[in-house]
């Protein structure tokens, strides 16, 4: 008999594809319906933030932030806030520490809603974002109460953050902490023993330890795969030394456990955030150093001072001491790292952004080689990649 | 900084004398210099060797200083689970040099190397996948390069005579603004206007 050719069928999955999660284009080859290649091509949303952020003062640059990773906005800001006070040699008041704790909690909840709806959606059920977005939405609104907007916060800044709270909403948070449990518990009847949902899950897309130390991975898809690694406990920072909780691992590191991990750090998120309201120090919420933080409004009425430090912040800015720093925060994603090179002047020399989505997604090719191809959906939901900050 | 990473520093210098050129403290941050050719071996030591353990490459970055001979800084930042610690290694480049790709010690160095290429345009020998990454299809260029302007070069709109996305050089309606905020008192050294300065100045010189 003749040999005959098989050609692996190549096939453009993205950019626009629901379950792309945003521009992903993933050129896929195909041998019958088992994956031989994945190759994701991205910067489809590339804006440039790195070189846009060499451009802008230190309080300017705040923003970008916001719209790297647009689900955890708050958290990364954190990063880039504690890096510029590393440089500048402050640290930021203990409530406003508390307060950037809470709202990091707050942040990863909703990030955790988000990915575990999504990741439900793309592997065939559709309530789970219904609820789930139901609950994003009540977050967002603490959001809104505390910065005056639902996503893009620019609350964080280095030093503190920009105002305290108003009055009556760390009650409506605690409530709030009380409620919620009870939505998680619904969002486990519907996912964690659902027959579907496990087929479509368990063992597909498994990594070991020592794969997921090799390919970048961080946050809940390294601890999925065993490994109890937390920069909140391993190396703190603000007050998380002073809070208590606990770091949910996997057993096996495959699509399952990263949803289980998600599911459990919903709920530590709560304990921390109760941590916060009742150990909620009184006192500034920025450092009284009016040559880096503005001073109030009120003062500005009186002090002839005051208005020139005003003036001055929001148009030179501050001046940071040469140096260079990489400092990482805990992102709801994994490892959110910001390098920062100063110069001495009001501006960043460089700015690079290390987002935990890129690395993942670099492992796309492994992880998909083998399995089917309704599977690299599974996958691609599961290491929550959204392209904000894989493109940056 | 930190003693235990201090005598991680003094530990590491005294195992690579010929590799580590530089040992620092940035910020309390452990800061390790090599070059190019022993990168290699300096990254299989720090992975492999038992009070190292750096099992991850955080990321991989560069930074552009136009004004120095080499002029790019390619910058690791490593990670040690077991120990809890952070290291940062540098090398120094220039457009020319090749610096070795690191993908066979640490697979997420595929991507991040990619992208220091596309950006910075600095070239790693021995990739197996040199392509750009972040930019367009069909890019010119290394954006992040400082000689790179903000704006770039190109733009692209949708044509509708043509039914499709062309290409065209940058136009800007209002010419690029950029503030120059060194202080009059330290930055200028000659004040326009101020001829008096000048002359005086000129017949020192004179004399």
């Amino acid at each position: 008999m003749a040999e005959t050719q098989i050609k692996p069928l190549t096939l453009n999955f993205g950019p626009q594809h629901p379950a792309a999660h945003g521009v992903l284009r993933l050129v896929l080859e195909l041998d019958g319906e088992v994956i031989e290649r994945a190759d994701p091509h991205i910067g489809l949303l590339h804006r440039g933030t790195e070189k846009l952020i060499e451009y802008k003062t230190y309080l300017q640059a705040v923003p970008y932030f916001d719209r790297l990773d647009y689900v955890s906005p708050m958290n990364q800001e954190h990063a880039f806030a504690l890096a510029v006070e590393k440089l500048l040699g402050i640290e930021a008041p203990p409530r406003a520490q508390y307060i950037r704790v809470l709202y990091s909690e707050i942040t990863r909840i909703l990030n955790h809603l988000l990915n575990i709806a999504t990741f439900a959606l793309d592997v065939g059920a559709m309530t789970p974002i219904l609820w789930a977005f139901e609950e994003r939405e009540k977050l967002m609104e603490f959001y809104e109460r505390a910065s005056g907007a639902r996503m893009h916060a620019a609350y964080f800044r280095p030093g503190g953050v920009h105002q305290d709270l108003p009055a009556g909403l760390l009650d409506d948070i605690a409530h709030f902490c009380g409620t919620f449990p009870k939505h998680i518990d619904d969002l486990e009847t519907l996912l964690t023993d659902n027959r579907i949902f496990r087929q479509r899950t368990v063992d597909i897309g498994v990594v070991s330890a020592e794969e997921a130390f090799d390919w970048g991975f961080s946050g809940p898809t390294l601890r999925a795969s065993g490994v109890p690694w937390d920069l909140r406990k391993a190396q703190p920072y603000d007050c998380y030394e002073a809070l208590d909780f606990d770091i949910p691992i996997g057993k096996k590191g495959d699509c399952f456990d990263r949803y289980l991990v998600r599911i459990e750090e919903m709920r530590q998120c709560l304990r921390i955030m109760h941590q916060c309201i009742e150990q909620m120090p009184d006192g500034p919420v920025v450092v009284e150093n009016h040559k880096v933080t503005p001073p109030r409004r009120g003062e500005m009425k009186r002090s002839m001072e005051a208005l020139i430090h005003h003036f001055k912040l929001y148009t030179e800015g501050y001046h940071v001491p040469p140096g260079e720093t990489y400092t990482a925060v805990e992102a709801p994603k994994g490892e959110f790292g910001v390098f920062l090179v100063s110069d001495g002047s009001n501006r960043p020399y460089r700015c690079k952004i290390r987002a935990p989505g890129f690395a993942r997604l670099s492992a796309m090719d492994f992880l998909c080689k083998g399995h089917m191809l309704a599977d690299s959906v599974a996958i691609l939901g599961s290491i929550d990649i959204v392209f904000g900050e894989v493109d940056r | 900084m930190d003693p235990a990473l201090k005598d991680l520093g003094d530990y590491i210098a005294a195992a690579l004398p010929e590799e580590v050129t530089r040992v620092e403290d940035a910020y309390g941050e452990l800061m390790l210099w090599t070059t190019p050719e022993s990168l290699i071996k300096v990254l299989t030591f720090l992975r492999n060797d038992q009070n190292c353990q750096f099992r991850q490459v955080v990321d991989i970055t560069a930074v552009d200083y136009p004004d120095r001979e080499a002029r790019f800084e390619v910058v690791y930042n490593l990670l040690s689970f077991k120990h809890n610690h952070r290291i940062r290694l540098k090398l120094a480049t220039d457009e020319a040099t090749p610096v070795p790709s690191a993908v066979l010690l640490f697979s997420v160095a595929n991507w991040f190397e990619r992208e220091v290429w596309d950006l910075f345009g600095v070239f790693f020998s021995d990739h197996p996948d040199l392509r750009r990454i972040l930019t367009d299809y069909g890019f010119e260029g290394h954006p992040l390069r400082k000689d790179f302007p903000l704006t770039g070069y190109v733009e692209v709109r949708y044509d509708e005579d043509q039914k499709r996305v062309v290409y065209e050089p940058v136009s800007l309606v209002q010419e690029f603004r950029t503030f120059d905020f060194a202080s009059p008192w330290e930055g200028i050294l000659h004040l326009p206007g101020d001829e008096k300065a000048a002359a005086g100045e000129g017949e020192e010189g004179k004399a």
